[in-house]
């Protein structure tokens, strides 16, 4: 018999975890005390919604579920940003959260908070483990869960008791849910309608989503739009999923997207959408697309096939199984006019001279890219930084990490250590805006003391700029509240943590940054300053 | 309009407030929900009274079988179904009135459960119009005390909802 403490650690082994991001405190420390003596890494992160977004990064980018972990009462409920973060954009993590005693639970004692209850509308499901007995079980299924069908966050919380008592260790092998099996394959029938539609198409187009990465489908959708000469457009999640070098993509869509995409969504006659949602966000009313349009879907959770916008084909299955067996169908086609037709739309970026002192951010982004390695994976943060990065930043064979759904303010810093600890040989930039960065510039430490490498750039505008602009635009010019005067001199702020730094205030600052950037190994930081005039779009 | 849906859940606890939280998060309206365990004492079986339109049924039936603890959810049609609801109504009957409650009683269907000097509790299991109409008539009395268990339904004839194959 072991502590259950231990099978803890135990499961989380044979579910093959080698990092984990977490916070420790009385509640959860008898699983702690077990940690120290497993191969397990464990990141101490400053915050605990940091240490979610940074297992958020981490999931992302190994495409399976990720561990974070916090005390009862405030730790956990630190947590749940993350937690609703992570569930925004449907992504894989095992929360493990300590409680207090089983039989204290219900009478308010020190540092209880009712967190499967507080998150109950943001996991893919939770435990409140009552029987130490049911733990293994509990991990495997949650693990299953978690990174199966739509992932998403799964729940684990263990009263300090419960973490105490012996228990036979087993870890069992298999999952048998009855009440979940998601979908693989796609319905046959269906599928020949899709490929009839497909084939009598004459302006096809692919919408890809976020939804394409948890199911690792990016070669599959390559393969399609390249066989039947399909144009494809992303969502900003699906952002990454589609090489910017493509002859056949034109973009991201949406209120912030580019023109080509938004026109090709307008004009098309067939839309094929995979793994997207089609939030409020791309498609701002069902309306932007024609009535006579035939809409496609591919989701593997049904409830979003009709739920923003109305599905002619509905096939809910796997993005990859489903593409493969579209593509034992496919045969070559051709859309020249309206491939050129698209083409004729996309117009190359022009970058308005910025006053002096200051320099123009997409452009910086859009040369950052050109002198990054391809595989670099790139963290926008949320505000106007995440537009620019998302609409300038060329993607070729790298990933593009943003909170998509929930635009989580201070993601992008400890999402970046996730996805550096994830995979050492990839480049990782964050780039941040002055707001965002100092909701989380605590994490500079994190990624110090773990000695991970990350390329910081924080677009220093003095101001909340999404919002001021919306102020500017809405009402008046009437600011109030996004001022971000007394904000620290962040060259210093870097230099306290040790990590090399400069400001960019013009052109020629902004090569020698590039060049250092994208030759070095070591952390770097790069504050750019923008006129708080530089407008989103 | 108005939706019956029957959903079989694993009795586990903390699955009413997952079920009741999607409703009011997703804004869906519930006339009523009844819930219970079945002949399997690991699965209850809930039956939720649903308003609204079609796209709001569907999206209810989608969103309930996302909840792990969900096993299956059936959308019942109106004339498939057999759907009852026990009521037990607290009248106000001083001895004169008595007979004549209890005449009503027999009419309709209800029986007596309970006596008192100034009272007689009513109860009655029946279809939503047949306990409205019975409402309706002993109202004039006064009704003093009302209480409903949510409607339960079950499909007619061979047709099942259940985890045997
Ligand atoms: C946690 C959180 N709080 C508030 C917001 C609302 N919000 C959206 S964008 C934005 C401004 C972001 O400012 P900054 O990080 O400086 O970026 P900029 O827009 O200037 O690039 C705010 C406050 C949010 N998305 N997240």
């Amino acid at each position: 018999m072991i502590k259950a403490c231990e099978a803890m650690v135990k499961c989380l082994e044979a579910e093959n975890v080698k990092v984990v991001f977490g916070y420790p405190g009385a509640a959860i420390c008898p699983f702690y005390d077990k940690l120290l003596d497993s191969g397990i890494r464990h990141i101490l992160v400053r915050h605990e919604a940091n240490g979610g977004h940074a297992a958020n990064g981490y999931a992302r980018i190994t495409g399976r579920p990720a561990v974070c972990i916090a005390t009862s009462g405030p730790g956990a409920l630190n947590l749940l940003t993350a937690i609703a973060t992570a569930y925004a954009d449907s992504i894989p993590l095992i929360c493990i959260t300590g409680q207090v005693n089983s039989d204290q639970i219900g009478r308010d004692v020190f540092q209880e908070a009712d967190i499967t209850g507080a998150a109950e509308p943001f996991v893919k499901h939770s435990y409140l483990v009552k029987n130490a007995d049911e733990l293994p079980k509990i991990f495997k299924e949650a693990f299953y869960i978690a990174g199966t069908g739509r992932p998403g966050p799964v729940l684990i919380d263990v009263p300090m008791d419960i973490q105490n008592t012996l228990i036979d260790f087993e870890y069992p092998e298999s999952v048998e849910i009855r009440s979940y099996k998601p979908t693989g394959k796609g319905n046959y029938a269906q599928i020949k309608r899709v490929m009839k539609a497909l084939n009598e198409a004459k302006r096809p187009l692919i919408c890809v989503g976020g939804g394409v990465f948890a199911s690792n489908a990016q070669t599959e959708i390559k393969e399609l739009s390249d066989i039947m000469q399909i144009p494809a457009i992303t969502t900003m999640m699906g952002i990454s999923a589609f090489s910017t070098d493509n002859p056949l993509f034109f973009g991201m869509l949406g209120m912030h997207g580019v023109k080509s995409a938004n026109i090709a969504v307008k004009d098309c006659d067939v839309l094929f959408l995979i793994g997207a949602r089609v939030g409020d966000r791309a498609v701002r009313t069902p309306l932007s697309v024609e009535e006579s349009t035939t809409i496609i879907h591919i989701d593997i959770d049904p409830a979003e096939i009709g739920k923003n916008m109305n599905a002619d084909l509905p096939l809910v299955g796997d993005a990859k199984l489903v593409l493969r067996q579209i593509l034992d169908l496919a045969k070559p086609l051709e859309h020249k006019e309206w491939i050129e037709y698209l083409n004729s739309l996309k117009s190359e970026p022009v970058y308005e001279k910025t006053k002096d002192g200051t320099i123009n951010p997409r452009k910086f982004i859009s040369d950052l890219s050109d002198a990054m390695s391809d595989n670099t994976t790139v963290v926008a943060d949320v505000g106007q930084n995440q537009i620019w990065t998302a609409t300038s930043y060329k993607i070729r064979n790298g990933r593009f990490l943003t909170s998509g759904g929930m635009g989580t303010m201070g993601y992008a810093i400890p999402a970046a250590i996730g996805a550096k600890l994830a995979d050492s040989g990839r480049p990782v930039v964050a780039i941040c805006g002055d707001g965002s960065f100092q909701m989380s510039l605590m994490e500079l430490a994190t990624a110090v003391q773990h000695g991970v490498k990350l390329k910081i750039i924080v677009m220093t505008n003095r101001y909340l700029g999404m919002v001021r602009e919306v102020q500017q635009n809405v009402y008046h010019n009437r600011y109030t509240a996004v001022s971000l005067d007394g904000s620290p001199d962040f060259i210093t702020i870097a230099s306290a943590y040790g990590i090399d730094s400069m400001r960019v205030t013009n052109e020629e600052e902004a090569k020698k940054a590039i060049e250092i950037l994208s030759s070095s190994d070591e952390s770097f930081f790069v504050e750019c300053i923008v006129d708080e005039h530089t407008a989103t779009i | 309009m108005k939706h019956t849906i029957s959903v079989l859940v694993e009795n586990h606890a903390g699955v009413l407030s997952r079920i009741s939280g999607l409703f009011s998060r997703r804004g869906f309206n519930i006339d009523s929900l009844a819930v219970g365990v079945t002949d399997d004492p690991a699965v209850s079986r809930i039956t939720i009274i649903v308003d609204g339109n079609e796209y709001t049924v569907e999206q209810v039936e989608k969103q309930l079988n996302k909840l792990i603890d969900v096993i299956k959810v059936k959308c019942l049609e109106s004339d498939e179904l057999l759907a009852r609801e026990l009521v037990l109504i607290k009248v106000s009957a001083p001895a004169d009135r008595r007979a004549e409650i209890m005449t009503i009683a027999e009419i309709t269907g209800a029986s007596i459960i309970d006596i008192s000097m100034t009272t007689i509790t009513l109860q009655i299991a029946d279809t939503n119009a047949h306990i409205h109409r019975l409402e309706e008539i002993i109202r004039p009395y006064g009704i003093i005390e009302e209480v409903r268990t949510g409607t339960i339904a079950i499909q007619k004839g061979a047709e099942s909802i259940t985890l045997k194959k």
